[in-house]
């Protein structure tokens, strides 16, 4: 809401400046976003009157006047502006005169014609306007008149971001109590006497929808001049507020709303068949509005019918058809009360928002309606003429909002927010809000007036008194709670320390968009159908995301491309599974992600600079999986997965459940995601990781540790997680340790082979083995790789 | 005389030795089996008997004194060479390490620790909840009812008219509530989503809920706890003003700025009485039991503590913008 700082103070003037008044409203919960002057920075403009005007003779777009400031002499000044004509009177800056931009008007000859002053637009004078040609003042201007006097131009333009409780602050009247209250002062009300008809005509109005309309008040005007010109100060107070002058009849609906909060509308009479129907629309029923624009009406939205047609929709906008024109010259004027359950939503149903809808939605006052109405008809009368018929009243007192009482118990003030206000304080600060109040044994029974339709509960009362007593007068304390442990598992493994581990192993943490580009996701994950965001930001953001992968590969390329050539990234996060049988249709699952690029180090002087191969990924994730303490459960499987190389790509198994993949890019997408060389990837489900074994401690032998080394060779598809597993599972008593040093193939191998070397640790807890039992258990090991794997011996 | 030129010429041998195999030829020369030294204790059964203790004695001395010299020559021979092996051995050890340099949190994580920290303190669980939201824990429990001005003000993304993606991480307050009961004190930081974009905004950014139900939890509690709070995150005594404001499941509300360095005020967070309404909706009764919630925009609270002026970067994962944070 925009409203002008001097017309609020024609309401209420308290003795204080337009700081400390936003300052006092934000304080309220009226938070003033702007304050700014309705003009530039400027003086020396008076008001004059151009006596004489001539052709320049020297300039065809240029006149030359003579215009009359009350001075001695008339002063030759030469203007440019198409509007200006003998008579007129004009806002001029004489020399001396200095304009907004420090601009100053000196004496001046302009094609040889002198120039005593400037006659200026109201653009010049800073006063947003796109007319551009020079302001026009009433005929009644006072020659010699300061401008910034004579139009109040010592004024700011206030917008408060109003909160949607708070419609009763939708106009100027709910503001000025606001800071009568705010201040302990009274507001002045301007009087607003009923304007007695001088005609007989009416139209009956008929409330087919009681519920949604309970009130509707409509009147007759005929024979008005719609051509007549709003007068500068209704245009003025309307720019003020940020709303453009229309016509006179606009002008006035608009300064009503403005001023009391009250929309208003003007049909034209003539395109109006037998009554008035306040109704709710036929599903599919047309109604063209004032906009043009055609739309097909729901049956939920409430219209003002006439015996034929929908004319307009209820609160919201006006029809096209039944719209005041520069034809027209009877009108009918409605003011009326719809309830909010039946605006609600409507207009953002239609697209549309217009000030009537943003007021109905939030409420209005159900007793403004005849005000409004003499109000209205009052000024428009005065800029237009015409004569008034009698006000018709449509009511249906059953379905208006009921006077509310709400009590407030001193204890409950007390407890909400822990301080005792003194009880005549509290009296006093509900009678300025407008509540007649009378003392129970337990506080107060209040009664709520209906400007102040939010207020329903106890606890609307107590933020009320809060708000006036001032929240920055209330103590600060210390929470008061019983010391009650936290439970924390041991055996529960913070996501904190999977990233603390990252981290130490050089990655970066990414946050990446949660919705990701379709084209990516579907040739990753082309068995995965993401969740589809029907309003995306943008086509590129548009699915809900199937794995961490594209957000962290989007990042990769996004730094390749700012020559970051050595990539570790990961992030944790929720990926998005479509489910039919989870809640909302889609499995959320916590996923901890990662990718590498480029070279395995910095740059350095004794460390060579090759680029990360599937291994670095896979010690990283194999260290994350160290944490758990599950290592011995964890199996990484070759499977090939469509975002991976198939030579590349590993399933990583927790008691054979898969829990993660891990492996390169596929080459075949490296184009597709703007990337360069080739990244690896892994992802692991969070909730596999959450979880860690406690540990048990053994006896440490005080027997010496034996190793022996063999080496066989196997076929090369032999893979060495089924040797090294296997031979855990011998279960040789005293093996310890088992450790693969070296694969070798080439030279002395024959092809089709590699050679693995592998030490055993072998001890016992209980004595010192003899070389005869170590010898026992290799063989046992060798032999058992020869019978399982083909595995020959080397010498 | 004879001893005497003995003890003399061994002094000098040794002096002059360079090293340890020639200061071994000097002790054997003198003091081996056949040396000088030996060779003159050998001659002593010629003396009388007067006479053999008191040449003895000399003699021995002599032993002892040339023994101290080979022994000192010794140790500083030795400890000549270990020096001029170190001295060899001396590094540069300006030279970088061999060392991977640790990454670091993400800046919006790194706050959402801190901020879990301050209020881990004070006994607040750390809850999370979906993304994807229904109506009743986005809305309707937070006594937003469908049609109220408030949804439209959250530029919701729907799938459907029941299913979005969470505007805030309220809804978690709810499904707490749904499952515990009081005395409940709980931080719930996670991403939240809103249709939005441009300088100021991004479509998807953090939040951290708070919330406290007990039986007496007040408006002077939530003050107190905010005011202690934006006071240890910031490290600095700054102003801060609670400033009433509305939101549908808090009453009475606030929002609550801080001054900037500018001089100008910003608002960090709202926050608020729970509204009764909201309590009823996960059966705890308002009567019993009073509560405090609060919501914080991470984002913005990163940015005032470290200086960062574009919100969207934090979403670009540029790690030279990633790697300030360390």
């Amino acid at each position: 809401m925009k409203f002008s700082e001097k017309w609020l103070r024609e309401w209420i003037d308290p003795a204080i400046s337009v700081e400390v008044l936003s300052e006092q409203l934000s304080m309220a919960g009226l938070e003033v976003d702007v304050v700014e002057p309705v003009a530039g920075q400027f003086e020396g403009v008076v008001v004059g009157e151009v006596v004489e005007c001539g052709q320049h003779p020297n300039a065809d777009k240029l006149r030359v006047t003579k215009v009359n400031v009350g001075g001695d002499e008339l002063l030759d000044i030469v203007c440019g502006a198409p509007n200006c004509r003998q008579g007129l009177k004009v806002a001029v800056a004489v020399v001396g005169a200095v304009l907004p931009g420090d601009f100053k008007i000196k004496k001046a000859k302009l094609r040889g014609e002198p120039s005593m002053g400037m006659l200026c637009s109201f653009s010049e004078l800073g006063i947003s306007e796109d007319h551009d040609g020079i302001v026009e003042l009433p005929l009644d201007a006072p020659i010699g008149a300061d401008i910034r006097e004579y139009l109040g131009l010592d004024d700011h333009t206030i917008e408060v971001d109003l909160t949607p409780n708070r419609a009763d602050c939708l106009g100027i009247r709910g503001i000025a109590r606001e800071v009568g209250v705010l201040n302990n002062l009274d507001v002045h009300e301007p009087e607003v006497a009923p304007v007695e008809p001088t005609i007989g005509d009416k139209l009956a109005i008929h409330l087919e929808a009681p519920q949604a309309c309970p009130r509707y008040l409509g009147r007759v005007v005929c024979n008005v001049n719609v051509q007549a010109k709003s007068p500068l100060w209704l245009v003025e107070k309307l720019r003020r507020c940020g709303i453009r002058s229309i016509d006179p009849i606009v002008d006035v609906t608009n300064f009503v709303l403005l001023e009391l909060g009250q929309p208003m509308h003007a049909f034209n009479l003539e395109s109006i068949d037998g009554s008035i129907r306040v109704r709710l629309a036929h599903e599919g029923e047309q109604l063209t509005l004032l906009d043009e624009n055609t739309v097909s009406l729901s049956d939920n939205t409430l219209v003002i019918a006439d015996d034929q047609k929908p004319l307009a929709m209820a609160g919201i906008f006006g029809g096209l058809h039944s719209g005041v024109n520069a034809q027209t010259q009877h009108i009918l004027l409605e003011s009326a009360f719809f309830s909010r359950d039946a605006i609600q939503g409507r207009a953002r149903q239609y697209g549309l928002h217009t000030d009537a809808s943003h007021r109905y939605e939030r409420g209005v006052d159900p007793q403004l309606q005849k005000q409004a109405m003499e109000r209205a008809t009052a000024l428009i009368l005065e800029i237009c003429g015409g004569q008034p018929g009698p006000v018709v009243e449509a009511v249906a007192e059953e379905a208006l909002p009921a006077v509310s009482q709400v009590s407030l118990r001193r204890a409950r003030l007390k407890r909400v927010l822990g301080i005792t206000i003194d009880d005549t304080k509290v009296t006093q600060m509900l009678t300025r809000l407008g509540l007649a109040t009378e003392m129970t044994d337990e506080g107060w029974l209040a009664t709520v007036p209906s400007y102040r339709f939010d207020i329903s509960i106890e606890e609307d009362l107590i933020e009320e008194i809060a708000r006036v007593y001032g929240y920055n007068n209330i103590p600060n304390e210390a929470p008061k709670a019983s010391l009650q442990m936290l439970a924390a598992s041991e055996a529960q493994l913070s996501t904190q320390s999977l990233k603390s581990l990252l981290i130490a192993r050089g990655y970066n943490e990414a946050i990446t968009y949660s919705f990701v580009d379709p084209k990516i996701q579907s040739a990753l994950f082309p068995e995965l159908e993401g969740l589809v965001l029907p309003h995306p930001i943008s086509a590129d953001m548009s699915v809900m995301r199937v794995s961490l992968w594209p957000g962290l590969l989007g990042a990769t390329a996004y730094n390749q491309k700012r020559q970051q050539s050595r990539i570790r990234l990961f992030e944790s996060g929720l990926r998005f599974i479509p489910d039919a049988d989870a809640p909302s249709g889609v499995r959320q699952e916590p996923m901890l992600g990662g990718v590498i690029a480029g070279p395995r180090n910095e740059e350095h002087w004794d460390q060579e600079s090759t680029a990360v191969d599937f291994f670095d990924a896979k010690a990283d994730v194999e260290a994350l999986l160290a944490l758990t303490g599950k290592s011995h459960l964890i199996e990484f499987v070759a499977a090939e997965h469509p975002a991976l190389h198939p030579g590349m790509s590993a399933e990583i198994r927790l008691e054979g459940t898969v829990i993660g993949h891990i492996g390169a890019v596929h080459p075949q997408f490296t184009k597709l995601l703007g990337v360069n060389g080739r990244p690896f990837v892994f992802e692991l489900a969070l909730t596999a990781l959450t979880e860690r074994q406690l540990p048990t401690a053994k006896v440490i032998s005080k027997y010496p540790a034996n190793r022996r080394d063999i080496a066989i060779t196997v076929k090369e598809e032999v893979t060495v997680g089924s040797i090294l597993s296997f031979v855990e599972k011998i279960g040789v008593n005293q093996l310890v340790g088992l450790n693969l040093f070296d694969v070798y193939k080439g030279k002395g191998i024959e092809p089709g082979y590699k050679s693995l070397a592998l030490s055993l640790i072998l001890q016992d807890p209980q004595k010192t083995l003899e070389e005869a039992e170590i010898q026992q258990s290799v063989e046992t090991i060798v032999k058992g790789l020869e019978s399982e794997f083909g595995a020959a011996l080397r010498e | 005389m004879e001893l005497e030129a003995i003890i003399n010429q061994a002094v000098s041998l040794i002096d002059a030795a360079e090293e340890a195999a020639t200061l071994d030829q000097v002790r054997v020369e003198f003091m081996g089996k056949k040396g000088h030294l030996t060779e003159l204790l050998k001659s002593l059964g010629k003396l009388s008997a007067e006479e053999r203790p008191a040449a003895g004695q000399k003699i021995n001395q002599a032993k002892q004194q040339i023994q101290q010299a080979i022994h000192a020559k010794g140790e500083a021979l030795r400890s000549a060479e270990m020096n001029s092996k170190l001295a060899e051995e001396a590094i540069d050890v300006t030279l970088p390490g061999r060392t991977t340099v640790p990454g670091n949190l993400h800046p919006v994580s790194r706050t959402i620790e801190r901020i879990e920290s301050f209020f881990g303190q004070l006994g607040f669980a750390v809850k999370t909840g979906p993304e994807v939201e229904d109506g009743f824990h986005n809305f309707d429990a937070l006594n937003i009812p469908a049609n109220h001005p408030a949804r439209a003000d959250h530029d919701t993304f729907y799938f459907n008219p029941d299913v979005m993606l969470r505007t805030q991480t309220s809804g978690v307050q709810i499904r707490t509530m749904e499952v515990e009961k009081p005395p409940l004190r709980i931080i719930s930081p996670g991403r939240v989503y809103r249709n939005d974009y441009d300088q100021t905004h991004t479509p998807m950014f953090h939040q951290v809920e708070g919330l406290m139900v007990d039986r007496n939890v007040t408006f002077t509690e939530l003050k107190g706890i905010l005011h202690d709070f934006l006071h240890h995150f910031f490290e600095e005594s700054l102003q801060v003003r609670f400033r009433p404001s509305y939101f549908p499941f808090t009453e009475p509300s606030a929002e609550v700025d801080v001054m900037g360095k500018n001089g100008q005020w910003l608002e960090v967070l709202g926050c608020g009485m729970v509204h009764p309404n909201v309590l009823r909706a996960v059966n705890i009764d308002p009567e019993e039991f009073t509560g405090f919630a609060f919501g914080m925009g991470v984002e913005r609270l990163t940015m005032l503590r470290y200086g960062v002026t574009d919100l969207r970067s934090f979403f670009e994962n540029d790690l030279r913008f990633l790697k300030q944070f360390n």
